[in-house]
């Protein structure tokens, strides 16, 4: 064989190398625990859900508008007879960290594009709190809200797509739903 | 050296022909319509159907699902996951009889359908949990 064939060989192997990822990336299926609830599932339910007694189910989901609102969230969809509402918002992902790191590789001539736009998304879903003989309770209702977010680079590519499940945020959110039922409830 | 050259034109072709956008996929689907359904939807013992899109909320909440559309008449609820990847579902319930109600999901893994039965036999698993009711296989 000579040089060039082994040169030529080398190229033809790397093709198939990267076909193969690409086939892989293009055509990937679904992760096989994608639709299983997880070990930590519950937690995660207890992190973002709280039962509220003293307002009717309609009430609450106003009072939830509200603190969306008070959050800057614009509502997209909702469907009252379900308790579903669902809110999102788009804000800067500047994070100074990124920018630093760009800004070092750029002295090396690298080009790093950072973060830029975020879209934040939320569910609301209420429902009546049963009581034990599986009857709903007057005037009480279990809220959860799952939260998602996407964000893009100066490329206008897509880099993170994810769920948010920081404690502190869904704390809170639930702060201000208590200051906001409050209110909803003294009709101010 | 031909050889290899062959399998990558081969690999290519088959990405294409695989994954290429192109208007046919408006109107594609890679099983038929009974087959589809065999393992997309499940009957349930009960004639509520605002409890029974209420427990598929709460399940596709549990898989940390946001909805994005939910419509009581309809009877549909629509939620997308980010984890990393996206997974959308689409989860329909209707009447059946008197005393049942239809449940059909469908669901696309970033640009695919996904037409792997075990999936769906995860979620009705869930869905069945939450619901306190067997989901029965539907001929």
């Amino acid at each position: 064989m000579t040089t060039s064939s082994l040169r030529r060989v080398g190229i033809g192997g790397r093709l198939i190398g990267w076909t193969a990822v690409a086939a892989l990336v293009g055509c990937a299926s679904i992760p096989k625990d994608a639709l299983v609830p997880t070990p930590d599932s519950l937690e995660r339910r207890q992190l973002q859900s709280r039962r509220l007694d003293g307002i009717s189910e309609t009430n609450l989901l106003a009072a939830s508008a509200g603190v969306l609102q008070d959050l800057g969230f614009n509502i997209d969809e909702s469907e009252t007879s379900l308790g579903v509402i669902v809110a999102s918002k788009d804000r800067s992902a500047w994070n100074a960290a990124q920018i630093t790191a760009a800004v070092a590789l750029a002295l090396f001539g690298a080009y790093y594009p950072v973060d830029k736009t975020q879209k934040i998304r939320v569910s609301l879903v209420t429902r009546p709190a049963l009581a034990a003989d599986g009857t709903p309770r007057p005037d009480s209702q279990i809220l959860r809200i799952t939260i998602q977010r996407l964000v893009w680079n100066l490329e206008n590519q897509l880099t993170r797509i994810d769920s948010i499940e920081e404690p502190a945020v869904y704390q809170e959110f639930f702060d201000r739903l208590s200051k906001s039922i409050f209110l909803e409830l003294q009709a101010i | 050296m031909n050889r290899l050259r062959t399998v990558a034109a081969l690999l290519c072709t088959a990405m294409l022909v695989g994954c290429a956008p192109s208007t046919e996929v408006i109107m594609e689907s890679e099983q038929s319509a009974v087959q589809l359904r065999s393992y997309q939807q499940r009957a349930f013992d009960t004639a509520d159907k605002t409890q029974t899109l209420r427990s598929v909320i709460s399940t596709l909440q549990d898989l940390s699902f946001v909805v994005d559309k939910a419509d009581l008449e309809l009877g549909t609820v629509s939620a997308t996951k980010l984890s990393g990847y996206q997974v959308r579902m689409t989860v329909t319930a209707r009447p059946r009889g008197t005393n049942q109600m239809l449940v059909r999901a469908n669901a696309q893994y970033m640009d695919k359908a996904v037409e792997d039965p075990k999936p769906y036999q995860d979620f009705f698993t869930a869905l069945e949990k939450s619901m306190f009711l067997t989901a029965h296989q539907v001929d």
